[in-house]
């Protein structure tokens, strides 16, 4: 007589306590669900703070010199010749002289090597105030129309550079083709010519994939409006690395293209003649144009900027190894 | 009808035992009831012909199946209501507006990037919306498919779908079933019609309800009589009213009045009754209970919706730099593009660019800058919390540590957009019974004849005790060298008796000693009262031999029991007798003995006190009467006192160790004395009218007087598993806790010392309005004065308290309001509020009692808006259902009682105790997961998106993007948001053993730490650098100007894109991984397994055809990865990124730490092992100061002993110098 329920209300009438859903509800333990996944808590002790600004210092100014030192190795030669390269005569109305075409546009400038600049020198030319990443321009192009010799109709894109006045379609279309930079450089060192090779300036996987063997050009520049060069239409386009350089459009407005390379080292004090066709249109927007020589070394050309940073960063760091021990001894927690 | 007493069975016509509520004049006056006028007319139309279901097959009499259906959607309606649903959130319908745009010129990207992490977006909300309406569907399915047994034809019955019910169909249910809709009782398995109910799924009473059938109907109790049984019920339409019911029946060509005693509600459980039979007159969404459910309001998230405020900012900043942009592209079309001859600006078909049209160009290009910038608005934010809530949902589910072994019930998170919520609850208002009581009672002390007996000591006197022994560090002298500390020394006593609802020991009443007590006489008569003074009735248990009873109430079913453990087995009740087997010892064999039961004078609240007149064997005419010591005492004779001083004194005792009293008393009745009474008796239950209550209360009274004080009883109505504990450390979480009960003042305040809500030497502010005189109830005139009366007496003891709280100048103070149903219908009027909540405020516990479902849900509203902070309500009754809802947060405890307040809860619990881990573990960890990651998220976005508008200004505004568009389709979707959804699902600043030993930390949740402006404001500065830091270094060593690699060539737009973008996602990972404290192999897998896919990524994207990758085609493999430049300047960038972060947070961890920091390097250092003092200190401090929960009371305790203390020795001091 002694189990017994109290009272009618201790009664559970409701249909979902059976033993075997009882045991269906418990939840079965994981540590993943109980939350109690071995865990790493790493914490900002003063050893630890201290250590990884040390760390960044140690790492970063290393780095910095040397990347800096790499910079300083790099040899540069900078010559604009925009303004230069008119005609005193035509100074004022430099759209009249680039726009005509029997103007004589050949202009010979002497540049003297600073240093000795080791093979390969790679040949820039640099633009200004060119809007290679205006959206109407970067847009203005067809990737189908480059690789397959069958899409050549599909222009749609290239607007308004798509087809000739009477509908034939241009290859390669688009603005971007279209205003291809045409200016020539010759070099000589006491009139003996120095060999520019302007082979691989553009990227292997371009000439391989993204430009075809089997597509040429057609129909180019001649429309109404002429745009920047030339090309010869029996070349087919993957060997016009110049227009393949010219299509990887520059993300900024101020952009230096490779234009070839010098494969012989030029000496110092070294006077270098060269001889520019000044084809290209830069006056209507006032834009410059600069011919570069330049060496590279493994950072690349000229670059002070990341060693100097690395520096500031790396120094800015030691700083902040000693505030942290000062910090730590005048105001301890324990 | 010739059928009477066709079946003898042992039936019992109640009626005659139930004085009060049972017993109605047999004549039915349907002319007098003023609601049949009506019926008929609007609102009454309702027209049920009784078993002939198939006349409302058709229309007009067609009404809806008893099928219900709670959820949201249907398969034809998912698809546009859930799109509708997903877009009406701002930030998707910008989403929309762009992908729709997308598809014109004027978008800077491809269709594919914007429509394609929409769809996905939208897609996964979606699919989480149809899984949760699923489940709902589900669940109504399980309703739907319960079975009930149905007249078919030819009196046959049988089983059917709860959802083919019609109305009109004759049910027959069982003991213990549902019923399945709205019915007219017709007959039960009693004679007179009458049948148990319990209601608890409708307003979360416990006690069971009597109903009662028409007379007429009496007969139709067997399944053949339906065969042809016919008759037609007129009533009102379908409402939510639960108690009110007009209509009426006419059957054999006479018209009955039916009212609500007739009516038994779908979702109320038949008790105690073996069968009934019912027409039906409601079905499904007619019902009174679907009619009262209301759509469960959608509730957001305080975190949310500053969230959305945020985005509004957001949205200023991207129209902001969307005009900047689009002023600076109409500047540059005016006056610049005409010189860019390489654009072909003169072209006919140019409208966009047109420079004879620079504002039309520039308007046009607000809407390409507003899709473009759209970066600043995180799209997967949205979806992100989603998926995080749901796994922080699961955890709360899975938790082992609130899964309920008893019942079988884990905790549930119903909804799980209010997770985080959990950890910035500020207030709690609590039900009393089921939430914290078990609603079970135990009959554990008595005081009989001035001596109190049982050693048993409560789980209040316990729990103090063992808080008391546990703070002895800094309490023991004191208590030591005070003797009479009230504290019984048992710590742990192991509970020996398994028997439910009796825990008394005392081994002098038990095993039949009782009789050799000195006052033996007495303690039979106890043991008497008990056995006989009550209205259960005995169920033989087959199993066990024993008995279980079916009372009302459960303390009436404990005093069965303890009556049954001393030796007075109350073992059949017949419709004169109650047989009692008397046992004096165990040695000896029962004796059966019969009391003929008289009259019995029920129980109810205004009496307060039962009766039972019998008459023994001897032929003795006795009255029992057992009630309120309060009212007894005032009814006792003067040869009836004895006792009553020893009595009083054990009574606050019990009362002080929060149990239920209750005081027996008998009274010896002269035979001739009894008849004459009887006599005025009857004539008073026969009368008809309107005073006949009032008579039979006068009479009563008559008969109760005289009385001789027996002893008390003192039932333990038990508390919930852990509560006091569980209440103490969430008082020193800083929550303020209010309990809200329907029960009445005395065992609220009982169960609030219980819970250590209330101590002594608290001050008790009582507000209730002054009990009216009961004969001036009667008339109307002073009782509305009265009214207005009780209200400026109200509102003048509200000021006085207020004054006196805000006079009090000890700082160890506490105040307790207490205030009951009435008080609180006026404190919650408009005049009367403010200064409410202000008293209530400044109390540390408030405690209101007789309160009604709709006031629990005004108080909820009261505080929620009054005071501005997060409120939580927890309840487990359908009478919590309102205060659920309103409140901001809902909790249900899934426990014995219906699942009405389940199903409008937010979260599920099965036990008030887990509310702990569910708020200072959970609520802790959800608030600052969601919190850091909703900061991250923005401060990702805008180190993002402004780089894409500096980058315009480098593009002459023309809407290029340097990225390629796969990039950015990725970046929210792939790229960033597997980290925040591990560091918004996993992160643990503290382990959940921390949590619940510092509850303080739970602080940081209510005040906001994590996510007020100035740290919001901070990620937002801490993105505008990075941004600024990510696009100008990147630019000036990828400038276009000079090679980025040893062969000379320079950076096009693709590699200065994909290289910046590299730094981007290197910044903002290393961002979330100094954010991160907690780092299982799942956040180093994400953080890592994030940047590692990238690399991947752009491998994969540069071998897919050239078609697909345009100029990013070979990218890392040919142009960037051999650079060295490249990697250097990502190591630049992402250090430069994130260096002031580090500065900053290990400076704030040096000079001014957050509690959390404290503990983690304590657990870091492993100093809680080394120096235990120092945790325990730490520990200490971590508390709230609170005056509420036992450490309070302990330490109250101490005070005071130490204040006598202070005060005895200069006392002792005087006395030795004279």
């Amino acid at each position: 007589m002694s189990s017994s329920l109290a009272s009618s209300s201790n009664l559970d009438g409701s249909d979902d306590t059976s033993p075997q859903q009882k045991q269906s509800k418990k939840p079965k333990y994981s540590r993943f669900t109980q939350q109690e996944l071995p865990a790493c808590k790493p914490l900002l002790t003063p050893g630890i703070v201290i250590g990884i600004f040390a760390l960044v210092a140690v790492l970063f100014i290393p780095i910095g010199l040397a990347s800096l030192s790499a910079s300083e190795a790099v040899v540069e030669v900078i010559d604009r010749y925009d303004a230069d390269c008119v005609p005193n005569d035509m100074h004022g109305k430099e759209l009249d002289f680039i726009q005509n075409s029997s103007t004589n546009k050949t202009c010979t400038r002497r540049l003297t090597i600073p240093k000795t600049m080791k093979s390969p020198v790679h040949i820039y030319y640099e633009l200004d105030n060119f809007y290679q990443n205006h959206r109407r321009y970067v847009k203005s192009r067809s990737d189908k129309q480059l690789l397959q010799p069958s899409k050549e109709a599909e222009t749609k894109v290239c607007a308004p550079e798509g087809n000739t006045p009477d509908g034939k379609p241009i290859v390669p279309c688009g603005l971007i083709a279209w205003s291809l930079f045409n200016d020539t450089y010759q070099f000589s060192i006491n009139s003996d010519s120095i060999q520019v090779n302007k082979k691989n300036i553009a990227w292997a996987s371009d000439r391989s994939h993204k430009f075809s063997k089997d597509v040429y050009p057609k129909n180019f520049q001649k429309g109404a409006l002429i745009g920047g060069g030339k090309l010869n239409e029996s070349i087919p386009l993957s060997e016009q690395e110049d227009l393949i350089v010219w299509m990887r459009t520059a993300a900024l407005p101020t952009f230096r293209k490779l234009y070839g390379r010098i494969e012989k080292d030029l000496n110092a004090n070294e006077e270098i003649t060269v001889v520019i066709e000044n084809n290209y249109n830069t006056y209507s927007f006032g834009g410059q144009k600069k011919l570069v020589l330049s060496t590279a070394t493994w950072i690349g050309g000229k670059n002070n900027f990341l060693g100097v940073a690395y520096l500031t960063v790396g120094g800015l760091c030691l700083s902040l190894v000693l505030a942290f021990i000062v910090l730590y001894l005048f105001k301890p927690r324990y | 009808m010739a059928r009477t007493g066709r079946r003898k069975r042992d039936r019992l016509r109640w009626s005659k035992l139930y004085t009060f509520s049972c017993l109605r004049p047999s004549v039915q006056l349907e002319t007098s009831d003023t609601g049949t006028a009506s019926l008929g007319g609007p609102g009454f139309s309702r027209v049920v012909h009784c078993n002939q279901p198939r006349l409302h097959y058709k229309k007009p009499l067609k009404y809806p199946t008893n099928y219900i259906s709670t959820t949201k959607y249907n398969i034809i309606t998912f698809l546009p209501k859930a799109i509708f649903e997903q877009f009406r959130r701002v930030a998707n319908l910008y989403f929309l507006m762009a992908a729709i745009l997308s598809l014109t010129p004027v978008a800077p990207f491809s269709a594919v990037s914007m429509i394609a992490p929409l769809a996905f977006v939208v897609g996964l909300s979606m699919a989480k919306e149809a899984l949760e309406d699923w489940r709902r569907f589900m669940q109504d399915m399980k309703v739907n498919s319960r079975k009930v047994s149905v007249h078919r034809s030819d009196g046959l019955f049988g089983y059917k779908h709860w959802e083919k019910l019609r109305v009109g169909d004759v049910v027959k249910v069982e003991k213990d079933q549902f019923f399945p809709a709205d019915l007219l009782l017709l007959s039960s398995s009693y004679e007179d019609g009458i049948c148990y109910v319990e209601t608890m799924n409708l307003d979360g009473e416990t006690n069971l309800k009597v109903k009662r059938s028409l007379e007429v109907t009496l007969p139709l109790d067997e399944d053949e009589v339906f065969k042809e049984f016919k008759g037609v019920i007129r009533c009102e339409d379908p409402n939510p009213s639960l108690y009110t019911f007009v209509g009426n029946l006419e059957y054999e060509r006479q018209v009955y009045a039916i009212d609500p005693t007739q009516i038994l509600l779908r979702d109320s459980k038949l008790r105690n009754t073996q069968y009934i039979y019912g027409v039906v007159i409601f079905t499904g969404h007619d019902t009174k209970v679907m009619q009262n459910s209301t759509d469960s309001p959608s509730k957001r998230s305080r975190i949310e919706r500053q969230m959305d405020k945020i985005i509004y900012i957001l949205f200023s900043v991207l129209v902001l730099i969307s005009l900047i942009s689009s002023i600076g592209f109409a500047v540059n079309i005016k006056y610049y593009m005409h010189n860019w001859w390489f654009l072909q600006p003169d072209d006919k078909d140019n409208k966009l660019y047109n420079p004879k049209t620079p504002a039309i160009s520039g308007l046009i290009h607000l809407i390409t800058a507003l899709i473009l910038y759209g970066y600043l608005i995180p799209i997967s934010l949205y979806v992100s919390i989603e998926v995080v809530k749901v796994v922080q949902a699961m955890f709360i589910n899975q938790d082992l540590q609130m899964y309920d072994e008893e019942a079988g019930i884990p905790a549930q998170a119903r909804t799980s957009n209010l997770n985080e919520e959990l950890g910035q609850v500020h207030t709690i208002l609590s039900d009393k019974t089921g939430t914290l009581t078990c609603n079970q009672m135990d009959f554990l002390k008595c005081s009989i004849a001035g001596i109190s007996y049982g050693v048993g000591s409560s789980e209040v006197e316990m729990a103090a005790a063992k808080h008391m022994a546990s703070h002895s560090d800094f309490g023991t002298s004191e208590i030591e060298i005070e003797p009479s500390t009230p504290i019984t020394p048992v710590f742990e006593r192991v509970r020996k008796s398994t028997i439910k609802g009796f825990s008394f020991e005392d081994d002098r009443l038990m095993n039949g000693n009782w009789t050799q007590e000195q006052n033996s006489g007495t303690i039979l008569m106890f043991f008497r009262i008990l056995a006989l003074c009550h209205t259960a009735i005995p169920e033989l248990n087959e199993e066990t031999g024993g008995f279980n009873y079916e009372a009302e109430s459960p303390d009436e079913g404990a005093f069965l029991v303890a009556a049954r453990e001393f030796g007075f087995e109350f073992c059949k009740r017949t419709q004169s007798s109650v047989f009692i087997r008397e046992r004096y010892s165990p040695s000896e064999g029962p004796i059966e003995r019969e009391f003929k039961v008289l009259n019995l004078l029920e129980f109810n609240s205004k009496r307060k006190r039962m009766s039972v007149i019998v008459r023994d064997e001897s032929g003795q005419t006795l009255l029992l009467c057992k009630g309120a010591d309060s009212i007894i005492f005032e009814r006792l004779s003067k040869n009836g006192r004895t006792y009553e001083v020893d009595t009083t004194r054990h009574l606050s005792e019990y009362g002080e160790a929060g149990l239920r009293t209750l005081a027996l008393s008998y009274r010896v009745l002269e035979e001739s004395e009894y008849l004459a009474w009887n006599a005025e008796f009857v004539k008073a239950k026969t009368s008809i009218g309107a005073d006949r209550e009032a008579q039979l209360e006068r009479v009563a009274e008559l008969m109760e007087k005289d009385l001789i004080l027996v002893g008390a009883t003192a039932v333990e109505d038990k508390l919930q598993r852990g509560v006091p504990q569980c209440i103490d450390r969430l008082a020193q979480a800083g929550l303020k806790i209010w309990v809200l009960t329907g029960d009445k003042m005395e065992t609220a305040i009982n169960i609030g010392y219980a819970c250590s809500l209330l101590r002594q030497g608290m001050k008790q502010i009582c507000l209730s309005t002054a009990p009216s005189d009961p004969t001036q109830q009667d008339a109307k005139k002073i009782f509305l004065l009265s009214e207005q009366a009780a209200k400026e007496n109200l509102s003048l003891q509200m000021s006085n308290a207020l004054q006196m709280v805000k006079l009090e100048r000890d700082p160890h103070a506490a105040f307790a309001l207490i205030i009951d149903g009435k008080g609180l219908t006026h404190a919650l009027q408009d005049d009367l509020k403010d200064r409410f909540l202000e008293l209530a405020i400044e109390c540390a516990s408030v405690i209101c009692c007789r309160v009604s479902p709709k006031q629990k849900a005004l108080v909820t509203r009261l505080v929620k808006e009054g005071v501005g902070k997060t409120t939580l309500a927890i309840g487990d009754g359908a009478n919590d259902v309102g205060m659920i809802q309103e409140a901001d947060i809902g909790v249900g405890i899934s426990g014995v009682e219906g699942m009405q307040a389940v199903m409008a809860s937010d979260f599920s619990i099965s036990q008030f105790r887990f509310l702990e881990r569910l708020l200072v573990v959970h609520g802790h960890w959800c608030y600052k997961r969601i919190a850091q990651m909703i900061c991250y998220f923005f401060y990702k976005n805008i180190a993002f998106g402004l780089t894409i508008f500096y980058f315009e200004a480098y593009a002459a505004f023309s809407g290029q993007s340097v990225y390629d568009d796969w990039y950015m389709l990725l970046f929210n979707v792939v790229l960033t948001s597997l980290p925040v959804i591990s560091l918004g699902a996993f992160e643990q600043d503290v382990s959940s053993e921390v949590c619940l030993q510092f509850p303080a930390l739970y602080q940081q949740g209510p005040k906001n730490l994590f996510f007020d402006w100035s740290r919001i404001l901070g990620w937002m500065g801490n993105g505008l650098y990075s941004s600024l830091v990510l696009y100008f270094l990147s630019i000036s060593i990828f400038s276009s100007e000079s090679a980025f690699r040893s062969d000379g060539q320079t950076a096009d737009m693709a590699a200065v894109g994909t290289a910046m973008f590299t730094c981007i996602i290197w910044a903002v990972n290393i961002q979330i991984a100094l954010t991160m404290s907690h780092f299982t192999w799942i956040q180093h897998l994400c953080v890592w397994g994030s940047i590692a896919s990238w690399y991947l990524f752009l491998v994969a994207y540069g071998t897919a055809s050239p078609l697909i990758s345009g100029n990013a085609f070979q990218i890392l493999v040919e142009a960037l990865g051999p650079a060295s430049i490249y990697w250097i300047s990502t190591l630049l960038i992402a250090v430069v990124c994130n260096l002031p972060y580090l500065v900053h947070i290990s400076y704030q961890r040096a000079c001014n730490p957050l509690d959390h920091h404290v503990i983690q390097e304590i657990k870091y250092y492993k100093k809680d092992l080394e120096d235990h003092d120092m945790w325990k200190r730490e520990r200490s401090k971590a508390r709230q100061k609170t005056k509420i929960g036992f450490t309070a009371r302990v330490e109250a305790k101490i005070r005071h002993l130490k204040g006598r203390l202070h005060k005895k020795l200069p006392s002792i001091t005087i006395q030795t110098v004279s």
